[in-house]
Order: structure tokens, then sequence, then C-alpha cells
């Protein structure tokens, strides 16, 4: 099983998509688990054979738990079961010797995985449904807030017969851990700077009036592209402190904060920001977000981010400061777009402006250094055309 | 088109959005993205879905025609043919 951000502690098995026998490629969706963020797809993260299936869909269990046994394909299938745990095991595979039986282990529905917004699965933990339980009338099946109450109907009362307690809320739970966690451990700074959006405004406003509806811009798209730029140049931002090191990204995989209707959050990455271009960046940040609200997102974007964005200008926020997500050393804020005087050369204008903050990782960078990747932003966002 | 045949694929679209919506729930004359909580990239995503269901060409400088169930209504039945 596993740990699909900082703040999973436990993921319930739904459905394996490959079979005991299957060849396996990096990148291959070989189960769906259900976790507090939703349904979420299970990626390989090296080639082989799927040896063994360990755990059964409907069980619950802890993270770091072993659900199958994945062979390297370059040697010959294990003779017996009991040489399936020998070195021929992938060591990707952190054996976990407790295993917890999940509830009663409800069959899931033969029609395989479980679709529900995280809205409804926030919904059903609050009024204690079983979503294995409940008919989904929304897109493609995907069980509804609608669908849980009418299902919380029937139940309520067998609840309340039998004294259960109220099911906890399961993701106000998980974010409050993860943020406990990033203020108990991380000596944060904090660093704003005001940028003058004139420029990357009438940039975007020219693209879009060439542009069909479908390949329309947000501000997001040039924002997420000038951090990810920046980023090169300011390396120790951009990666994770595990074990009192830092160790840089692997790649520049923005974290994307994602607000869920009716409380809660997630944070997908968008992977290797820093080689895509805006248009890309655009399309990939829509698709997180519309994936993220109906409650199917891959594990890899739950767990590669190497920093994290949030946007709270739509809301009418100045400027956000915000809580780093372990174990990443930064994220940066954007606030709203607002119309300000504005000094440019010399005499006072009316310019759009936008407060970009830091909030870093002392252990990793340094106040100088983040100063010098908020002026970067600045610098690259003066010249959209060349993101 | 008619008006009511426009209303259902605007509902639709906004069900794929946000799925937890209850679609009797919304008020016609209310400012949908506040009402419903979109945010710029689930609005970008339904003139997306609203152009590639209707075919309508919808231009940047005319969004703010969406900003309720009722006006969105009236721009699109009048542009469909």
């Amino acid at each position: 099983m596993p740990s699909l951000g900082a703040d999973m502690e436990a993921g319930t098995l739904v459905q394996w998509l490959k079979r005991p026998g299957d060849a396996l490629k990096r990148g291959d969706i070989i189960a769906v688990v259900d976790t507090q963020k939703g349904a979420i797809e299970i990626e390989v993260f090296e080639d082989g054979v799927l040896e063994k299936v360990v755990i059964q869909p409907g069980e619950k269990v802890p993270v770091g738990t072993v659900l199958a046994l994945i062979r390297d394909s370059e040697i010959a299938a294990a003779p017996a079961p009991a040489v399936a745990r020998a070195p021929a095991v992938s060591p990707a595979v952190v054996p976990v010797p407790t295993v917890v039986p999940g509830p009663a282990a409800t069959p899931f529905p033969a029609a395989g995985r479980l679709r529900a917004s995280p809205a409804a699965r926030k919904r059903a933990e609050g009024l204690g449904v079983d979503l294995a339980r409940v008919t989904g009338t929304g897109p493609e099946g995907a069980i509804t807030s609608a669908d849980v109450e009418r299902a919380a109907k029937s139940v309520t009362a067998t609840l309340r017969e039998a004294g259960a307690p109220p099911a906890r809320a399961g993701m106000r739970t998980a974010i409050a851990a993860a943020m406990s966690r990033a203020k108990r451990e991380i000596p944060h700074y904090y660093l704003a700077t005001s940028i003058d959006m004139f420029a990357a405004q009438r940039w975007l406003r020219a693209e879009n009036e060439k542009r069909p509806v479908a390949d329309r811009l947000l501000m997001i798209a040039p924002l997420l592209k000038a951090v990810a730029t920046a980023l090169r140049e300011l390396p120790e931002l951009n990666g994770h402190w595990i074990d009192g090191a830092f160790h840089p990204g692997a790649g520049v995989h923005i974290g994307c904060a994602i607000a869920l209707r009716g409380g809660g959050l997630v944070a997908p990455a968008v992977h290797d920001a820093d080689r895509k271009d805006v248009s890309t960046l655009m399309r990939e940040v829509s698709d997180l977000v519309a994936r993220a609200r109906a409650g199917s997102l891959r594990s890899s974007e739950l767990t590669d981010a190497t920093i994290t964005i949030t946007n709270l200008g739509d809301q009418g926020v100045d400027a956000g400061f915000g809580i780093i997500y372990p174990p990443q050393v930064a994220l940066v804020g954007f606030g709203r777009v607002q119309e300000r005087p504005w000094v440019v050369a010399g005499t006072i204008e009316v310019r759009p402006v936008m407060t970009v903050t830091l909030s870093a990782d002392h252990r990793a960078s340094d106040g100088h250094r983040g100063g010098i990747f908020l002026s970067a932003i600045d610098r690259l966002l003066q010249k959209p055309e060349e993101l | 088109m008619t008006a009511d045949a426009v209303k259902k694929v605007i509902i639709e679209a906004l069900s794929r959005i946000a799925p937890e919506i209850d679609p009797a729930s919304i008020r016609p004359e209310i400012e949908l993205r506040q009402q419903l909580d979109l945010d710029s990239i689930d609005f970008l995503n339904l003139i997306l879905a609203l152009h590639e269901r209707l075919g309508i060409e919808i231009p940047e400088s005319d969004y703010s025609k969406f900003s309720t169930l009722d006006s969105a209504i009236s721009y699109l039945t009048a542009r469909s043919s």
C-alpha cells in the first residue's frame, strides 16, 4: 500500500486491474485503492511480471503493507510460492507484517471500481454510509452526494439501533495530521513580492483572442511555467527533506492545491512542468482539477510533487502564506490580480498587480535564495511570450 | 434549440464539472460561480463543455454572459440554430 501523501495512514484495495502472470510496464495502472482523497489509480514503478496478489479487494491495510509481489521480468518464474519472497521479488515492495483485515470485507460490486466524488465520500463518512452499497447516478455511474444522502436515509436507523459512533471526517483529520507535522518540524520562512502583471495580462488576452475555446489559457498556466523555470535556477527549493537531508527533486513536479467543494483539498502534481509549454500545462491543470473533483487521481500524481502552488486569488485573497506539505521544502502562493497605483519609469500608473509569496523550509534554503527565486518569477512574467 | 433543451445541456455539463451539486437546487438568477463554488478552471471547463456540446463559438469577451443560469440560457438559445 503506497503512501499517497504524508497524511495517509491506510487504504482499501478496491480492485485489481492486472492478474497474476500479466506483464507490467512502468506506469501501468495495476490497482485501484480507495483513500480519503478518492479512488486512486496505483501505478507500477518498474517493469516486471505480477507474481502474486496478496491483498484482496475490500481489505483495508496500513501504508507499507505488501499488496502484491512483482517479479523482475529477467528472472524466470518462481517454481513454488515459497520462493516468491526470495530476491527475485522487487525490492521496491517493503513488507510489513501486520495486515489489518477490512471490517467484514464488504464485497464490491462486480462492475469493478468504485467511482465517487470526494464530496460524496466525505458525506458518506459523515453519515456513516458504506459507499459499496450505494448506487451511483452521476457520470459513469459515479456516486454523488445526493446518492449518499438517499442511501443514508435507510442506513441511519440501523446505525442508531446499533449505537455506532459517527464516522470521523477522514480528510479533515488527514489534513490536520500533515499540517501539524509541517508546523512542528519545518522551520518556515516567508517572503512576498508584488509583481506587475500588465505584460502577462496583455499577452494572455491577445493569445485567447487567437485561440479556440479548447486551447484558451488562464493566468495559472504562465504562472506555473514561470515557477517551474525559476526552480531550475533555485534547485534547493525543489525537492524533499527526508531524514535530516535535502534530496533534490528528480524533476520539477508541481503540486497544485485544489480545493474540494464542501471542504478539504488535494494537491496532485503536474509532472515535469519545466519541460512543458504553457498550452500543455493549461490542459494538464484543467484535467487535474476535473479528476480531483471526480475522485480519479493517479498514485504518482499524489506522491511525486516536489513543490506546491496555491492560488487563492479567485477568492479575492491579496496574499496567502501557505504551510509546506511535508516532505516538500517550499510552497508558492498566488494572490489576486488587483489594479493598484504603480510607479512605471517615474510616473504613477494604474497597473494590475499580484502578490506572490514563498513559504520555504529554512533547513533547505535561506531567505536570500528565496528572494532570488521570487525575483526570477517576476522577471519571467515580464516576458510571457518567452515562457 | 429551445431554452429547455439548452438548460438541460448546461445542467448536464455542470453535473460533470461539479458532481456533488444537486441540479434542482440551482437558483437561475444567482451568480453561478458563487452559488456552486466554481473556480476559474471549473468555469473554463464549463465553457469548453458547452462549446463542444452545442458547437457554439464563445469568445472570451462573452464570458460575462455566463454569470447566471438564466443569462447563460438566453445567450446560448439566441446563438443556437
